[in-house]
């Protein structure tokens, strides 16, 4: 077992869940509300140094009664450790996190794949869009358990969505504002771009 | 029309006050457009390259907004490749999963293959022979150089050079009549099983793989001496696309562009797996984190690797390719066709597959490209609830923008081809 989990429960107390080790690796759980300080907390004491986040994902069980769990694999470069955390979410509930980006860059990419995929927000994250999907991917969330592997619209409705797609719809909102394109769009659109609105992302359900 | 006020006075370009590369805010959240009024269409442009270009190397789209030739902001779109093989993995048994492994970095098949297989030994607690590790230390090795040499060639077409290309593609061809020499495919090679491989090696690719070693440092020494110390290669990568130490960590990057910025962190050394603390071989850093650097420390990987090579092939021992259990492994067909036990355990493994225990395992290897991690998740059945891929080039890809920031067009393209991206993994 790491020593960092006795260290973490020794300062955040009730914050920390269960420690377990699987195959070698010891795994925290950590309470949702407490993340972003458990990390900064793990980053910078001396002695822990967890200064490299090597991946962000989640994992959601086929036994329904279990979380959803978010996944945060750190690694100390200078302590050559690893240490794994992790945030549990009702995958029936309000699907929400801090976003740790603040702590690493690196996140950026990864907390945009845990949304596209997972569906959860991460609060605080600079710019939360689908990623590996395209923005206005309306089946829901393709890693999910309740999700076919072969989607939730028939073949021929997703032909008829490609082909009726807007071909602006490429690009962002944001990448329109710069364009030229900007003084050609119509005034809906344009309306859309003045209140700052994003490619509308509809809900799964 | 309205004109754009820029509240950024640019002294030299691109450069504020701090010495960071200046960012116009453009971003159409609530108030920028309050702030700097309507957007003029002739101040900066927008370009789109990609998804098919050949400098992107796949199916990458980048939106360039460019204030003349200096790039103001790259923002790259991916997914054009998205596969789901993430979510493939969860309706196929462990073995099945390895032919998807193949197409995630289909440039490395067989480093692939080694990472999953070592990812499910983990979770299932076996040990592979001695001669399945050493073979899998040459898996690994010839990938590096494939991947290395593919990087090496479409990095220098990209920035103008075609001799090394051609050069480089020879020596991955050499390669490539070796994977078919040992599994049959050269591309969608699958060589590993849970346990063991699919097959061993002849005398003929053992006595090929040495004739490669011994002759593969010739070519390198001329593309060094082709690029190296090339008046426009030097131009073009010194100083380019700077990554320091504390950004590399910081935006999780791995392999080359993470040693390049002088981090000396390499998986094979900092946690060995496949025995490879047992091998002599250097690890090659960086010292100034630009397009150069990554170029050195690939090229001097190459070396490296060919050095590993040489000592698998001195040690490989002789002795079983797969381990012992009948449950774990397919018996030969010639058995499964005439013994009855041998059929049971054969029809058991492809009807059933292999059941591994509640817990999950996460194994990172040092992949050409950076740290292929594999993560899963198992929940007692013989097939995983979650299959994660830690896609090096995917988190290496997320710092471009960073890098691109205030450089020129055409560099965008040379950072771009240092990253070393492939898209199959990217968008997986």
């Amino acid at each position: 077992m790491n020593p960092s989990a006795e260290a973490l429960r020794g300062t955040f107390a009730g914050a920390i869940g269960r420690a377990v080790e699987s195959c070698g690796d010891t795994i925290v759980y950590v309470d949702r509300a407490a993340l972003l300080d458990v990390m900064a907390w793990l980053r910078d004491t001396p002695g822990q140094q967890y200064d490299y986040l090597v991946d962000v994902t989640a994992v959601e069980y086929r036994d329904r009664e279990r979380s959803l769990e978010v996944v945060y694999n750190l690694r100390s470069l200078e302590r050559r450790t690893d240490l794994r955390v992790k945030v549990e979410l009702d995958p029936r509930g309000d699907l929400a996190i801090d976003s740790v980006v603040p702590l690493w860059q690196g996140a950026d990419w990864l907390e945009r794949e845990v949304f596209d995929m997972f569906g959860v927000t991460f609060r605080g994250h600079p710019d939360l869009r689908r990623i590996l999907m395209w923005e206005t991917y309306a089946e829901g969330y393709p890693l999910r358990k309740d999700f076919p592997l072969r989607g939730r619209f028939s073949r021929a409705e997703q032909v008829r969505q490609a082909l009726n797609a807007n071909p602006e719809a490429h690009y962002s909102m944001e990448e329109l504002s710069i364009a030229e394109a900007y003084d050609e769009l119509p005034p809906d659109m344009r309306e859309r771009l003045r209140r700052g609105e994003r490619g509308k992302i509809p809900d799964s359900e | 029309m309205s004109k754009r006020t820029i509240a950024v006075e640019l002294a030299t370009p691109g450069l504020d006050p701090q010495g960071r590369p200046a960012r116009i805010p453009l971003e159409a959240g609530v108030g920028a457009l309050e702030r700097y009024g309507e957007p003029d269409a002739g101040e900066h442009m927008l370009i789109n390259i990609g998804p098919q270009h050949p400098a992107t190397h796949g199916v990458l789209r980048l939106v360039v907004e460019l204030d003349g030739e200096t790039v103001v902001r790259v923002i790259p779109h991916v997914g054009y490749l998205h596969s789901g093989f993430e979510k493939l993995g969860e309706y196929r048994h462990y073995n099945q999963i390895i032919p998807l492994t193949d197409r995630t970095d289909y440039l490395s098949p067989m480093a692939n293959n080694v990472g999953f297989a070592l990812a499910a030994e983990q979770l299932m607690g076996i040990e592979i022979t001695p001669r399945c590790t050493v073979l899998r230390v040459i898996a690994c090795e010839m990938s590096r150089i494939i991947s290395h040499m593919v990087w090496l060639g479409t990095t220098s077409i990209d920035l103008g050079a075609f001799t090394p290309f051609l050069w480089a593609f020879q020596e991955r061809e050499r390669i490539y009549n070796l994977q078919e020499m040992w599994t049959g495919a050269r591309l969608t090679t699958s060589v590993t099983r849970v346990g063991g491989m699919m097959a061993d090696v002849t005398d003929d690719f053992v006595a090929g793989l040495r004739q490669f070693v011994d002759t593969y440092p010739k070519t390198l020494h001329e593309i060094d001496r082709v690029l190296t110390r090339n008046a426009v290669w030097v131009g073009r990568t010194q100083g380019v696309g700077v990554m320091t130490a504390q950004e590399a960590v910081n935006y999780s990057l791995s392999g080359p562009m993470l040693r390049a910025s002088g981090v000396p962190y390499d998986m094979r050394r900092d946690k060995p797996y496949l025995a490879y603390d047992s091998y002599e071989f250097d690890v090659p850093v960086g010292e100034h984190g630009d397009v150069y650097d990554r170029y050195l420390v690939r090229l001097e990987e190459c070396h490296q690797s060919n050095r590993i090579l040489r000592q698998a092939l001195e040690r490989l021992p002789d002795g079983p390719l797969n381990i012992g259990d009948p449950r774990l492994i397919l018996p030969p067909k010639s058995r499964a066709m005439s013994d009855m036990e041998a059929m049971i355990y054969h029809f058991k493994q492809v009807m059933e597959g292999v059941k591994a225990p509640v817990g999950e395992a996460y194994v990172g290897i040092e992949n050409p490209k950076g740290e292929l991690g594999t993560y899963l998740v198992s929940d007692g059945t013989a097939k995983p609830v979650r299959w994660r891929i830690r896609p090096p080039s995917f988190i290496n890809l997320a710092a471009l923008p960073k890098m691109a920031e205030g450089h020129l067009l055409s560099d965008l393209i040379a950072i771009n081809a240092s990253v070393d991206i492939v898209m199959g993994e990217v968008d997986r």
